[in-house]
This record gives C-alpha cells, structure tokens and sequence, in this order.
C-alpha cells in the first residue's frame, strides 16, 4: 500500500515534465514570426541568454515545490479511522534561515549576469548607423540620420520611409526614439495625439518606450541584424484605438541591394509619363484633378519625395512618407495592416479599400475619407504603384 | 436593550433603531453586516469583470475576429482590470477583514463602526459611478493603468469617469483602512499580544498600513490627471513643459504596493486554513509574519520594474532590478513555511483545504514567472507581452481568488450557520484548477512567442491561434466553475440555518468560540487570550504521556452561564453615512456636467457630516 502511494506523485511528475516539454518545443517553434526565442541578432540574443540560467533554476524550484505540495498532500492525507493527533511542530529556525538565505544566494548568482547586460545593452557602439524611429498614431517612421543617407534633391534632407525600415544586415545600427503626433485630425500647426509607444522586433530586440517631450531624449536601441531578411515588429505600449494595428517591418538587405536601395532613395520620386493613368492620380494627389472633381488633400499630410506639380511639393511628415511606395521592399502600409504587394503583384483590393474608407478598414485612422470616386481612386492606385524607382 | 436609559439628546434625524428587516441593512454600523455587504457587492462585481473576461477570450479565440472593435474592445479589457483590482478584490479583501477581524481579535465591532459603513457605501457608490460610464458615452478605454498622455488627451468621457470613479473607491478604502488598522492596535482583547494575533490579522493589519501610504499618491495622480482633461493644466502634457513620466512614477509608487495590498489578505487566509486542516500549528508563524511584513516595506522600493522598457537608463533599471529579486525572498519564506506546516500533518483535504493548496501552488507559477522580470534584459522582451499576463492571473487569480473560494468554504458555516455542500465544492476546486490553468498557462507562450497585451486582434500569420483557442476555452471553464459556485450557494442558502456544532473544522482561532453566526454582540464574554491558537488550546491539552487529547467541555471553567447579550452596549444604526456616501457620486457627476451638481454634492456631504457630528450616541 505505501509503495504503491509514493509512486503516485512521481508519475504525476512525469506527466507535468512531458507537458511542460511539448509546450516548451512547441513555444519554440521557428515559424513564428515574432518568437522571443528565435533571435535573429546579437541583441535579442543576449537577451534570450541571459534568461536560460534564471529559467533552468526556476523549472527545478518549480519541480521541487510543486511536486513536493502534491507528494506533502498526498503522503500527510488524512486517513479513515487516524484520530491520533499529528505531533505538534511549531517551527524549525534552522531550517527557516536557511530557505531564506539559499533562495537569496541564487537570486544573486543570477543577477550577476543580468546587470553586466544592463549596461552592454545601453552602450552605443561609435561606428553604428544613427536611424530616428517616429512613432505616431498608428504607424511608424524611419529617418537615416548619416551624412551619407542624406537625398539628392530638394533640401537634401534625410532619406524618410514609413512602415517598413530598411537595413544592411550585420551593420550595427542604433535607433533614436521620438513620439510624434501628426495625422490629418490634428489641430492646425501644432501636433497633437502625442503619446507613448514602444518600438519592438522579437527576434531583433527586446522594446523601448517611444516617448513624447523631453522624457524621450536618449531612449535608443542598438541592434543588428545578422542575416538578409524580413522581421516583424509592433508598438508594444497601449497606444489608443488601433494599438493592435500599429506594426512595422525590418528588411534587413545584403551589401549589393542595400547599396541599390540607398540610390534608388536618394533620387526624386518618378514623374509619371504624360497622359498615363499615373499622372491623373498625381493630380488627385496633390488636390488637382480636373475641373469639376478636385481630388483628395493626400499632400496636406503625405509626403512625396523630389515630386512637384505646378511648383507645389509634397513635404508634410503629418502622415506616412510615401516615395518609396511602389518598390518591392515597401512590403506593407498604413501601420503595416495591409500588404502591398501579394506574390509580387500590387495588393489593389487592399488599397481601394483603404482608400474608399479609412474608417472602415481601421476604425479612428486618422486618414480622413474624401469621397473619393472609384475613377479617382484608380489613377491614385496607378500613381501610388508608379512610385519604384 | 431595554434596560438602557438615557436622557435623549437632540440630532437633525432620530436615530434610527431596527436592527433586522432590509431597512436595517441601510443604516447598519455592525461590521458583521457590513462585511456581508462588502462581500455581496463585489462578488457580484467579480461576475460583471468574469463577464468582460468572456468577452475578451471571445473575441481573442480567433485570429481577425469582428466580434468586438477596437473601441468596444479597449473599454471591456480596461474595465476588467479595473473591476477585478478596484472592485472585487480590495472590497473582497475588505469584506474579510471586516467580518472576521473583530471576531479574531475578540472585539465587539471595529473602532469606528459609523466610518465603517461610510467604507463601504462610498466604495458601492463609487463603483456603480465608474460602472454608469457604459451608459453616459463609453467606458474608459486607456487601461487600469491610464498612461497619460494617451489618458489625458483620449476623447470622451470614459478617462474623466476613471479619475473620478478611482478617487471616490480611495476615499473608501483609506477610510476603511484608517479604521481597520486602529481596531486591529487598539481592541484586541485581553491578553492578545501583537504575537499572539492570528496570521490573518497580521496580514489585514500590514494591508491596511500599505493602503495608508499609498492611495495617496495615485489620488495626486488621479487628481492631476482630472485638472488636465477638465481644466486644461498641463501636469502630463509635454507640449507643455509637463512629464508624462511623473505618471507612471505615481501610478506605480502606488500600484506595486497595491499588488500586495491585492495578494497578503491571501497569505493570510492560506496561513489561516493549513493549519486548522493539517491539525497542526503553522510552521514558523514568526517567520510568516516578518516576511508579510517585510514584503510590505519593500513593496514599496520595486515600482521601476513595471517601467523597465521607459528608458530611465542603467542605474535606474540595476537597482530596481536587484530589489525585484529580493521581494522574492519572503515570499519564498512562506511558501516553504507552508510547506513546512503540510509535513507530518494529518490533512483534511476538504475543499478549503484544496482550495488553499491549490491556489499555494498557482502562486508559485506566477512567483516564479516574477522573478525572471527581474533579469531586466529579458524583461525588455517580456515586457507588455502576454507573459506578464500569465504572471500576475497566476498571481493574483491562483492567489487571490483561489484563496477567497478558501475562505468562502471556510467561513461559511460563521457567518451563516450552514455548511457548503463538500462533495460539489471540491467538483468545484477541480473545474476551477483545469479552466485557470488552460486559461492561463498558455500565455507564457503567447508572450514569449510574440504576442503583446492588450491588443483587440492578431493575424493568424503570428502563429498563436492555438494557443489563444485553448486560453478561451480555459475562461469559459472558470466560468463554469464560477457558475456552480453560485448554484450551491443558493441551494445552500435556501436551506434553514442551523449547524450541529458551532465549530465545525474543529478550529483554531477565537472567532469560532463564539457561536456560529455569531450573535450581533459577538461575545457575550471578552475571552481572555492566553496565546496563538487560543481556541485549540482551550480544547486541546497534553496528557502526562505528552499526548494531546481534548479537553472535556465545560472542564476549562471559562464557561458561563449565559445571560443572552441582553446587557451589551453596541452602537445604534444611523443614517448619516449612506447620506454622506450619497454626496460622492453626485459631486463626480458634478464635474462631468455641471457645477450646479457639484454644489449639490458638497451640500449633501456638508449637511451629512453635520447631521453625523451631531447625531446623539444612541436612540432616543
């Protein structure tokens, strides 16, 4: 009879142990696009490192006090006919001090590791490329702050893209963060809707908070990418409305496209040929289509590289930069909701309905909804595609 | 009663009288009815949170689900938390402590009965203010934890409600606190030492400091948070020159305390339970009791461990890292001390005891699960993820409330006189331990795997669906567990009252000497303490062979004949502090709408305090 009881706890152990091994297995599973224990770089590395030796202690403690609870309440249960009283033990200060002092002595084995990474994480390397990371409500954008990423044209001011950041893989880079407001709802002048985001690629790197006004100057993550490829990411800081659909993408490129990238980015936006469906969308763009049909305001918030219409430009960072928008490595738009491209084709249902209305596909999206014809919102389709260079 | 007399005194109102029919329950100052109240009223706030939690797992239980939006999403999983901290678990907590401290310490009632029923109708009246917000425009929909700037600028009404409706719950529980704390000092009976109060009383007492020291500063921030949407000041605005950090500072100053504000009142109810089901002492109740209390002092030095990711540098996120490790260690104290009071025990495992060992092995997980946010590193990961969902429902769901259904078994048969039924309860123990851990358990991975909190939809293309399925099913398995809870209370209490014998679990502690329920005098006698355990050892004595055996009844000579309470003073039921508590709600909606409500609402409390300061002491 008590052999038999006292093996009870110990399958039982064996059937928690065999769980928690699938469930681990599983949790690891490379096909997840966000997994924090599929690192893809040094920094989330490290950051999954020096968890391993904290979790390997915890699953002994978990096993040990588990398992003990179970076996201590089968063992000590009480049994028909016992009614002698069990001995009556008011304590033991030995044993007392020592579960005090060991736990304390672990924690602190631990910790050692952790705050040395503290400090590597915060450092700033002094060859790493200097990217501004925008967040607003609800996306995100990327301004290459080098002297070298600065664009051909115009004021010759930094290469900017929304939604997707682009970057050499295994090139240290480090992100500046800044909350923006932006968005055409926002009061004339001054940006408004400016709070706390926080930037966040699992498998690149653990989060950081986006924050607005002074608070936010210095918050910065180093990271690098160590091979070509395509990471996602998403605000992690509850962020209003749509929070959930505020996403972004990291293309990490190898040296040879990388260098074509940064040409293509520099040079001014295509101007579409004359007479093209593209070059109607253009005009809806910028709020000039043909007499009697006007066109949306895009260029009250959306900016277009190096593109000019009857001496009128497109420069506002109210809304996402838009010059890189027809180029392959766009992947994904308007807080990364949509893809852009399905199988390498343009994703124009995707974008008709954003188009047609913005509320709808995304409710409270700042993008206002034009009423714009289904005649207009083709040449804008056309034009937004044209946008590759 | 009847033999009192004294001359009458003049008041605004006659003091009322009645002490039974549902009038009473209005003007009651006895903290046993109090406590009822209490724990009526936020049992059924735990429904109203256990419903948004449906809804929530509803929506999450397939990827791209249209069955809530975003706005209708955002307002339920920001009134869960709220409901569940704000309205179920403090005033649950309060309910305890308000039925049974007094009992425990040998008391007649609480130190000022009058503020005590103020506690409680000002934390209902502040509840269904918050709650009204569903009706007038929409809930708040910013998070319990309401960052500004996003909670100062967020439009509608439902952010002003949160400040409001938090500031006036506050009022009650600082009052509830300020009194519980001074009855615990003050009115223990004779002989009671501080070291001889049972472990329950310690927590109560520790939670009750810790809610002094603390609702203050998130009333501050509450109220900073109100100037900024309703008048426009600039505390949070960046804009501004104001600090969107400072926030976060008070907000957690306070909600890390809060944490063990929410999970000591189950320490204590666990340190009450093992040992009465072990029969046996608890083991080193000295060492649960310091290590409560040293929990208690350093819960207040680890609030930048919510803000790891905020970017406050490495100094900062060292040292809060190191002192997050060390609130460990008193917590592993008590675990292993309870473990300790399990050994060589003769365990009956009925269901508070199932209740109380199951929910001893839930916090473990999230005690764990806690100590590798301190690896901060790792917590830039974890961080906002659904890991630190899992971690604090283990906390806090395999704590707190596995540890209320405990006591809800234990306690029962005091306050009402009738047992639950055993058999069906310990069904529900099971149903409850399968669906918490199938809620819960897989959100570790959903965190890890890249799933952050508070987001009203995900693509299947993060590969979570799995997980996020059998999360669903697990909540609709609490709620049967919850349901079946609910079925033997009424079954239970459609049954006459009436127990064979007052002291059913052959207890410990002085609340079971008196007779169950206990009479509204609660002892006819003030029992003279001797040490912990009084009652066990009123019962229990060594024979010469250093065998305990029990003591005969009526062999102790404590025993008197019984006079039936008829010369006890207690305190008459007044009127006054509902007619305060009433001034709340009306002086919130003031600010919501119009100033004329506000003046309403401070007349109401002006004349209600009037009224209670000159209230005569007794009936007239």
């Amino acid at each position: 009879m008590r052999t038999m009881r006292s093996r009870v706890p110990r399958k039982l152990l064996w059937v928690v142990g065999a769980i928690l091994l699938t469930l681990l297995l599983v949790g690891c599973g490379k096909d997840l696009p966000q997994n924090t224990f599929n690192p893809a770089g040094p920094t989330a590395q490290s950051e999954k490192d020096v968890l391993i030796l904290p979790l390997i202690i915890a699953g002994i403690v978990f096993v040990g006090v588990e398992g003990g609870i179970v076996f201590l309440a089968i063992k000590f249960r009480h049994r028909r006919g016992k009614d002698q009283l069990p001995s009556q033990l008011h304590g033991n200060t030995r044993l007392e001090i020592s579960w005090t002092i060991v736990p304390a002595v672990l924690l602190a084995v631990v910790m050692v590791p952790a705050i040395s990474m503290i400090w590597h994480l915060a450092d700033i390397p002094p060859n790493s490329m200097e990217i501004t990371v925008q967040g607003y409500q609800w996306w995100w954008g990327f301004q290459y702050m080098d002297e070298d990423m600065k664009v051909d044209y115009g004021a010759n001011g930094p290469i900017t893209t929304a939604d997707v950041l682009v970057i050499p893989a295994g090139q240290t880079i480090n992100l500046s963060l800044r909350s923006e407001g932006g968005g055409a709802r926002s009061t004339a002048g001054t940006p408004d809707h400016q709070v706390i985001h926080s930037f966040w690629a699992p498998r690149l790197f653990g989060k950081q908070d986006v924050m607005p006004g002074a608070a936010g100057e210095g918050n910065h993550i180093v990271f690098s990418a160590n091979e070509p490829g395509t990471y996602y990411g998403q605000c992690a800081e509850f962020c209003g409305l749509q929070h959930a659909l505020m996403k972004f993408r990291i293309v990490a490129l190898d040296a040879t496209d990388w260098a074509a990238w940064v040409q293509a980015r520099k040079s001014p936006a295509p101007t579409p040929p004359p007479g093209s469906d593209a070059e109607k969308g253009m005009q809806v763009f910028f709020g000039q289509g043909p007499a009697g049909e006007g066109g949306g305001q895009c260029i009250a918030c959306h900016a277009i590289g190096g593109a000019m219409l009857n001496n009128i430009t497109a420069e506002s960072t109210a809304a996402p930069n838009l010059t890189d928008f027809g180029n392959q490595t766009h992947l994904c738009f308007a807080g990364c909701d949509f893809e852009t491209f399905v199988d390498g084709n343009a994703n124009l249902p995707a974008l008709r309905a954003w188009l047609e209305n913005p509320d709808a596909v995304k409710l409270g999206a700042k993008m206002p909804d034009y009423n714009l014809s289904e005649q207009q919102i083709d040449y804008l389709m056309a034009y937004l595609y044209s946008l590759s260079n | 009663m009847a033999t009192v007399t004294v001359t009458p005194q003049r008041g605004i109102l006659r003091r009322p009288m009645a002490t039974t029919g549902w009038w009473s329950w209005f003007t009651t100052v006895d903290h046993k009815k109090i406590g009822i109240m209490y724990g009526i009223s936020s049992f059924l706030f735990f429904v109203l949170g256990g419903v948004e939690a449906l809804l929530i797992r509803s929506q999450l239980a397939k990827p791209s689900n249209t069955l809530l939006n975003a706005d209708q999403y955002n307002q339920i999983f920001t009134m869960h938390g709220l409901t569940m901290i704000f309205l179920f678990v403090m005033p649950m907590s309060a309910a305890f402590f308000n039925y049974l401290i007094p009992l425990m310490i040998g008391a007649r009632d609480v130190a000022f009965p009058r503020l005590n029923a103020l506690s409680f109708w000002v934390f209902l009246l502040g509840a269904l203010f918050l709650n009204s917000s569903w009706f007038l425009g929409g809930a708040p929909d910013g998070g319990w934890f309401g960052y500004a700037p996003l909670s100062t600028t967020d439009p509608g009404n439902g952010m002003t409600f949160y400040a409001l409706g938090l500031i006036i719950t506050g009022v009650a529980s600082t009052v509830g606190a300020i009194n519980l704390a001074i009855t615990v000092i003050n009115m223990r009976a004779p002989g009671m030492s501080l070291f001889r109060m049972p472990p329950f009383v310690w927590m109560g007492l520790v939670v009750q400091f810790l809610l002094a020291f603390s609702l203050p500063i998130i009333t501050v921030a509450l109220f900073e948070l109100l100037f900024d949407r309703r008048w426009d000041t600039a505390f949070f605005d960046p804009t501004r020159g104001g600090e969107p950090l400072l926030w976060q500072h008070m907000f957690w100053l306070f909600g890390h305390p809060e944490v063990y504000i929410l999970i000591l009142p189950a320490f204590g109810i666990f340190s009450e339970i093992l040992p009465v089901f072990a029969k046996k002492p608890l083991f080193g109740y000295q060492f649960v009791v310091f290590s409560g209390i040293a929990i208690g002092f350093i819960g207040f030095g680890v609030w930048v461990h919510h803000m790891f990711a905020a970017g406050l540098g490495p100094v900062a996120n060292t040292a809060f890292g190191i002192s997050t490790a060390i609130i460990a260690v008193p917590t592993g104290v008590k675990i292993f001390n309870w473990m300790g009071t399990l050994y060589g025990g003769d365990l009956h495992l009925d269901p508070p005891m199932l209740f109380a060992i199951g929910g001893i092995a839930m916090f473990v997980v999230g005690g764990l699960s806690g100590v590798t946010h301190s690896i901060v590193p790792s917590d830039y990961q974890q961080t906002d993820t659904y890991y630190i969902v899992a971690h604090f429902h283990y906390v806090l769901f395999g704590g707190a409330i596995f540890a209320f259904f405990a006591a809800f078994y234990y306690w029962w048969p005091k306050v009402f006189g009738r047992m639950l039924p055993q058999r069906w309860g310990k069904v529900q123990f099971w149903i409850l331990l399968i669906g918490f851990n199938l809620t819960f358990a897989p959100m570790h991975i959903l965190g890890l795997g890249g799933m952050i909190r508070r987001e009203y939809t995900y693509p299947a293309s993060l590969g979570l669906t799995i997980w996020n399925q059998m999360a669903s099913v697990g909540a609709f398995t609490i709620a049967l567990s919850v349901l079946l809870f609910i079925i033997l209370v009424i079954r239970t209490q459609l049954k006459p009252a009436g127990l064979e014998n007052d002291d059913p679990w052959d207890a410990r502690t002085v609340e079971w000497m008196t007779a169950s329920p206990p009479p509204p005098y609660n002892f006819e006698e003030i029992p003279t303490v001797h040490s912990l355990d009084e009652f066990w050892h009123r019962k229990y004595a060594e024979d010469e062979t250093g065998r305990l055996v029990r003591v005969p009844a009526g062999a102790s000579g404590e025993e008197h004949p019984s006079a039936g309470g008829h010369s006890i003073h207690l305190p008459s039921p007044s009127f006054w502090p509902i007619v305060v508590s009433l001034g709340f709600p009306i002086l919130g909606y003031g600010v919501l709408y119009s100033w004329w409500l506000v003046a309403a609402g401070a007349v109401v409390i002006v004349v209600g305090l009037t009224g209670w300061a000159l209230e005569p002491s007794v009936a007239d």
